[in-house]
């Protein structure tokens, strides 16, 4: 069956097409004041994507913060709900799900059916999610993924007091007149994020296998902080900004449950 | 007195309130956190007596949201071991 | 002063110094200093016998050290008096550790409420102080002695530094942001997010959505104001009620307060930028007469 997931999130809106497990396409923008309009180009370049048209989808699940603004859903999931489903076909050895987005962090702890055990989550604070990073590498004058990778190439372990992505702003600039290296400054960013991050998964308890998704597990500075504050390596699928609109996509075609 | 530690920002109020008055110095609850949230100093608002009170480190007062999460997990939370340690009941969390 | 051309300077004032003419230094027995070292402002203030003599209220500059001499050496000016005249020095402020010639360092939360008392009188029961980058809440007893506290110094919100995000995104001066928010006929509904890094892109939406500066400063000042008295909550508040710090200078953020808490907060005879300095220059005092009785 060919269903579509819509995860309307806080600030993409993203759209993955499948055909019985196997991805057909894919559609992101982002999110501006009009929603609907949003929803229509995400929808419209998943199906360029795919090559195929709309009324070939059978079913659509909507899922994020923005689900109910899908007026023509047929149902709908919460992100958590989503992220479980999609990492569980991905991942079936997974058994922690860490989500970090834009505007919200999750932390899930799923069973051997990919079933929801508990979760936690931090949202509404910028220092709990990615918009944290985003606001540093502004403050550094550095493009995000300039941040991760010289965050890889650090020496030193500089402590970062601010725990708020405004404060933390005022704090990554007088670190650049102290003459502290951009790339250990880059490095104190992704190791508070981290510490965030993994002090929530643990109110879940961190099990193996971890599986990371979420537009910042793209930032490969912040996976390492990550990874060594967990002391385990996470596994991170090619698209994991899709994770949840997969999930959303498998839930419709009944795949996933 | 009482001494809140902690703060509220965007997700919530994160505060742990010390009611001095009760507190005895003894240091119990400074022995049972397992991440040094605690520490018994000479009372910070009060500095004309020399009576010691525990307050919440300096360090940890921006941060208490995360370092006090493992204590805390989302289900079957048991109860904090700062409030199991304190014999006079000095110690509360608000979240 | 001089013209101040860093916009990235959240909190403008006017640097200011004071001295009571009528006050003979020379005749007292304990002349006792409190520093007060803050994020944005430093002041000094200088007691004769426990009296109001001197004080400055500046800029803090890069460095702490420097920012407390200055401080002082400005509180000194014209007085004839030198540091060696001082008997007791306290320092107080974030930097308070760093007064190089204070004896002892003291919180914040404890000299805000000794200054406040000796400011507003033994009637005052709760102290609200809008900082740069802090917002406390004090209760206190008769004596000035600290009853019940908090202080936020981890979210930018309510704090000098979350309205200046505003004033930059709205290109408008800080100064200016409490005035204009109250030219609206209506209160527009208080702006939702709590995050200054959120409720900057809503406020952002609602720009596009054609909404006049003055509204949205309206909606900003609102949440501000509601988030502040949420905080004020936990420790209960009593008459009499005071707010001092920079944003206490914000008609848009104060008024909203006191209309929803139902009180109004007292109206201030000093400037109240110096509450923490002066609360310090009493302890100063007070630990100068422990420190000779015990000789
Ligand atoms: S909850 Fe745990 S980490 Fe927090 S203060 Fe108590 S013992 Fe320490
Ligand atoms: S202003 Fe800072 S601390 Fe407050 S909610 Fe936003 S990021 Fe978090």
């Amino acid at each position: 069956m060919i269903s579509a997931g819509i995860d309307v999130g806080a600030k993409n809106v993203k759209v993955l097409i499948q055909e019985d497990g196997k991805v057909l396409g894919k559609g992101s923008v982002l999110a501006g004041l009009d929603m609907g309009a949003d929803i229509k180009e995400a929808f419209d370049a998943a199906f360029k994507d795919a090559g195929i048209a709309r009324d070939k989808v059978e079913k659509l699940y909507a899922t994020g913060a923005g689900r109910n603004e899908v007026k023509d859903a047929d149902d709908s999931y919460t992100e958590v709900g989503a992220d479980a489903a999609g990492v569980a076909y991905l991942y079936p050895e997974a058994r922690t799900v860490i989500d970090v987005g834009a505007e919200e962090g999750r932390a899930i702890r799923v069973d051997e059916r990919g079933k929801v055990v508990d979760f936690a989550i931090n949202e509404r604070c910028a220092a709990g999610a990615g918009a944290f990073t985003e606001a540093m590498a502004r403050a550094l004058e550095m493009p995000l993924e300039e941040l991760g990778k010289i965050s890889l190439t650090s020496t030193k372990a500089v402590p970062m007091n601010a725990q708020c992505a405004v404060f933390g702003e005022s704090e990554v600039v007088s670190l650049i007149h102290q003459k502290t290296e951009k790339r250990d400054i880059a490095r104190a960013v992704h190791d508070a994020m981290a510490t965030r991050i993994t002090s929530m998964a643990r109110r879940v308890g961190v099990q193996p296998e971890v599986a990371l998704i979420g537009g910042v597990a793209k930032n490969v500075g912040f996976v390492e902080s990550l990874e060594r504050d967990l002391e385990l390596e996470v596994m991170i699928p090619d698209d994991p900004e899709f994770v949840s609109a997969l999930g959303a996509a498998l839930l419709a075609a009944g795949i996933a449950k | 007195m009482k001494a809140n530690y902690g703060y509220k920002d965007g997700s919530g109020e994160f505060f742990i309130t010390l009611d001095t008055d009760r507190c005895t110095a003894c240091g119990d609850c400074v022995e049972a956190c397992p991440y040094g949230v605690l520490e018994v100093v000479d009372d910070p608002v009060d500095p004309l007596s020399d009576v010691q009170v525990a307050v919440v480190t300096e360090a940890e007062r921006k941060k208490i949201k995360y370092t006090c999460g493992p204590c805390k997990p989302v289900v079957d939370r048991p109860p904090l071991p700062c409030m199991t340690a304190c014999p006079e009941d000095v110690i509360a969390h608000s979240w | 002063m001089a013209e101040d051309t860093n916009s990235k300077e959240y909190w403008r004032w006017t640097e200011s110094n004071w001295r009571d003419p009528d006050i003979d230094w020379k005749a007292g027995e304990i002349i006792s200093v409190g520093i007060d070292v803050g994020s944005v402002s430093s002041q000094a203030v200088i007691l004769v016998d426990g009296k109001l003599y001197a004080y400055s209220n500046m800029r803090t500059g890069s460095d702490s050290p420097k920012s407390a001499e200055n401080a002082m050496d400005w509180a000194l000016e014209g007085t004839g008096m030198t540091q060696d005249d001082i008997h007791y020095v306290v320092g107080t402020g974030y930097g308070r550790v760093n007064v190089p010639f204070a004896k002892r360092a003291i919180t914040e939360i404890a000299c805000h409420a000794r200054g406040a008392n000796f400011m507003y009188g033994p009637t005052i029961k709760t102290v609200l102080d809008m900082g740069g980058q802090d917002c406390k809440a004090i209760r206190v007893d008769q004596k000035g002695k600290v009853v019940a506290f908090l202080m936020n110094d981890k979210c930018a919100a309510g704090t000098g530094r979350g309205m200046e995000v505003f004033a930059n995104l709205l290109g408008i001066h800080i100064t200016e942001v409490g005035e204009m928010s109250l030219r609206v006929e209506e209160e527009p509904p208080m702006v939702s997010s709590t995050c200054v890094v959120f409720a900057k892109s809503e406020a952002s939406g609602l720009l596009r959505e054609g909404w006049p500066k003055e509204k949205v400063l309206a909606a900003y000042c609102l949440a501000m104001a509601h988030r502040v008295v949420d905080l004020l909550e936990r420790l209960g508040v009593e008459e009499d009620f005071a707010i001092t710090g920079g944003i206490g200078k914000n008609v848009g953020v104060v008024s909203r307060i006191e209309k929803e808490l139902g009180i109004k907060a007292l109206k201030p005879t000093l400037d109240t930028q110096i509450a923490g300095a002066l609360g310090g220059a009493l302890f100063a005092r007070a630990l100068e007469q422990k420190g000779r009785k015990s000789k």
